[in-house]
């Protein structure tokens, strides 16, 4: 066994001197004390920021996430060469073995999949600030946070308390996220009687718990049960306040729990006096909580609104037994449908996630080529909560090779419907909803949509008449004059129209 | 450094994030989420430190796990941030 690295027991006679010195040397050293080591993770950090801000386009975020990596390698070197770590081998294993599941993971994951991998991944972030958290309040000397009396420093404390609360709740809320959004759990909300009282009052627990433990006259080395217990009702309420939550509202989850897991290690950064953790945290916070705006707004949501959660599980309890009025509607072919998109000077195409349940993109790409050969404007609208995350649908669509200034976002698109000769629906329904707009009781009314009424024609590609949106409601483009619907599955239909173009 | 300096560093970063994320391409928001996922991961930082010290057994194996877990995320975020970002393509490049 080796020895920690300032220690000389020849030099330093044993008992009150070596307490002393080392009491007064881990006061001081609230992080790292020399400069080159804080100037290495200062740097790291400013890679990070140049890592986000090569997404600004395409055509730089490759160079992005190079940064990205470079950053990490800076962190990583400097915390090895400035610690005498004596298991540098068990620590390669370790790393080596996350590694490569990572790579595995990351090479056979379908695009689709992508939201329950971010989902996945968030878990693990959580899970690990969790660890570090409890090894810091075990071994504080090793993370310089111990006052001259051996205790742990009360602001170290709060910190250490709210990065495992933080931690634990993205761990178990993106365990519950990622098996909705893998299917292994149904995607209804599931609802529990009296759920906000239960969540407000173990939230009021967990806080209580913290102030405590920093309160407490004895913080030792893994002393305090009130960090074990902050741990554990802060999975729990990880675990309350996402089962509630349905599917439609999933890209608001996963962007609030990406906030999570970057407030989580700015706490531990704070613990640790690192500025690569901390500017990191703060990056990643400010980038999910960004991404949850974006979406709420999308969907005409307050925050609160999806966190309290239930969205649709009212519609769907009504929706089941009441029989819905019979509209005429005018169902088509793909002969039709592909006689028209051949006449047609402008075509804006509109995916929804049914598109890429049915894995119909490829088709589609096809679908366009074809199009586009033939001299027709094709242009793909993609609204902000397509897909079951951010800009998911972006994704789907290139990895189908589809040229990304071929598809527009609804504020730069929408005012175009009104020159277009069709609006091609795939797999989209509530975000073509006329009733967004002019309903005031609907679910959905106030969510900006996109006008598809306005194009001389609208094609509706829907699997049959039954199944409406993830908000159970109808929508008046069914049975617009100007509208066809196409009942059959994505792919096929696409496929069909494409052989008939031919 | 105290917590005053450490508090400055946070409060600024977060309006460094606040000002490149809004800059993000709405396109790319699923890359910037696998990348904010890989980055986040600089925990692994605090996992070696804890794997390292001899202090405490148990907190060496604690820290262990975090190292792997956070490996997971940094090898798998950056890789598959590189695959997605890898297919964006523009109309003449094909």
């Amino acid at each position: 066994m080796s020895l920690p690295r300032d220690v000389e027991p020849l030099a330093v006679p044993p008992g009150t001197d070596y307490g002393m010195s080392h009491a007064v040397e881990t006061a001081a050293t609230h992080g790292p004390t020399n400069p080159w080591v804080a100037l290495a993770y200062l740097v790291a950090g400013v890679f990070f920021i140049l890592a986000l801000r090569g997404l600004s386009s395409p055509a730089t975020s490759r160079a992005g996430n190079r940064n990205g990596m470079i950053g990490m390698l800076i962190a990583v070197v400097t915390v090895i060469v400035t610690h005498d770590i004596a298991n540098i081998v068990e620590i390669l294993i370790a790393i080596a073995i996350g590694g490569l599941i990572g790579f595995t993971i990351a090479r056979k994951i379908a695009m689709t999949q992508m939201p329950e991998l971010v989902a996945g991944f968030h878990s693990l972030v959580g899970m690990a600030a969790v660890l570090v958290g409890l090894a810091a309040w075990m071994n504080p000397g090793a993370f310089g946070i111990l006052d001259a009396e051996g205790q742990i420093l009360t602001v170290s404390r709060i910190e250490l308390g709210l990065g495992i609360a933080i931690g634990a709740i993205t761990f178990s809320g993106s365990v519950i996220a990622f098996l909705k959004l893998s299917g292994r759990m149904g995607g209804k909300p599931i609802m529990l009687p009296g759920r906000h009282v239960i969540n407000l009052g173990t939230l009021a627990a967990i806080i209580a718990l913290i102030a405590a433990y920093a309160m407490s006259a004895t913080a030792g080395p893994g002393e305090g049960w009130m960090i074990i217990a902050v741990a554990v009702l802060a999975f729990a309420i990880g675990f309350l306040l996402i089962i509630p939550i349905g599917g439609a509202d999933m890209p608001v989850v996963v962007s609030m729990l990406n906030s999570y897991s970057g407030w989580a290690a700015a706490a531990m950064g704070f613990t640790l006096g690192n500025t690569a953790m901390i500017i990191t945290g703060a990056l990643v916070g400010s980038s999910g909580a960004i991404l949850s705006y974006i979406m709420c707004r999308a969907m005409n949501r307050s925050f609160i609104s999806v966190i309290a959660g239930g969205f649709g599980a009212d519609d769907s309890a009504a929706g089941g037994g009441e029989a819905r009025e019979q509209r005429p509607y005018k169902q088509g072919s793909a002969d039709d449908a592909a006689f028209m998109l051949e006449q047609a000077e402008k075509v804006i195409i509109i995916p929804g996630y049914g598109m890429a349940v049915a894995q119909a993109q490829h088709a589609l790409r096809e679908m366009g080529d074809v199009l586009k050969a033939k001299g027709v404007d094709v242009k793909y609208a993609i609204h902000p909560v397509a897909g079951r995350m951010p800009g998911h649908m972006n994704v789907l669509l290139a990895e189908a090779n589809v040229p990304y200034d071929e598809v527009f976002e609804l504020e730069d698109i929408n005012s175009e419907f009104a020159q277009a000769d069709i609006a091609f629906i795939i797999g989209a329904n509530d975000v073509v909803n006329p009733a967004a707009k002019t309903d005031k009781s609907s679910p959905i009314y106030g969510m900006p949509v996109f006008d598809v009424g306005n194009a001389k024609q609208v094609f509706f590609i829907k699997r049959s008449m039954g199944g409406v949106g993830y908000a159970g409601v109808d929508n008046d483009v069914f049975y617009l004059n100007q509208t066809t619907m196409l009942l059959s599955d994505a792919k096929k239909m696409v496929e069909e129209i494409v052989k008939a173009l031919d | 450094m105290d917590f005053i300096s450490v508090l400055s560093i946070f409060v600024l970063a977060c309006f460094v994030g606040y000002y490149v994320v809004w800059s993000v391409t709405p396109a790319l928001h699923t890359p910037l989420m696998a990348v904010t996922n890989a980055i986040s991961s600089v925990i692994i930082v605090g996992a070696l430190i804890a794997s390292a010290e001899a202090g405490s057994a148990t907190a060496k194996w604690l820290g262990l796990a975090a190292v792997v877990l956070a490996s997971i995320n940094i090898f798998g975020g950056f890789a598959v941030t590189e695959r997605m970002l890898a297919m964006y393509k523009k109309k003449d490049s094909k």
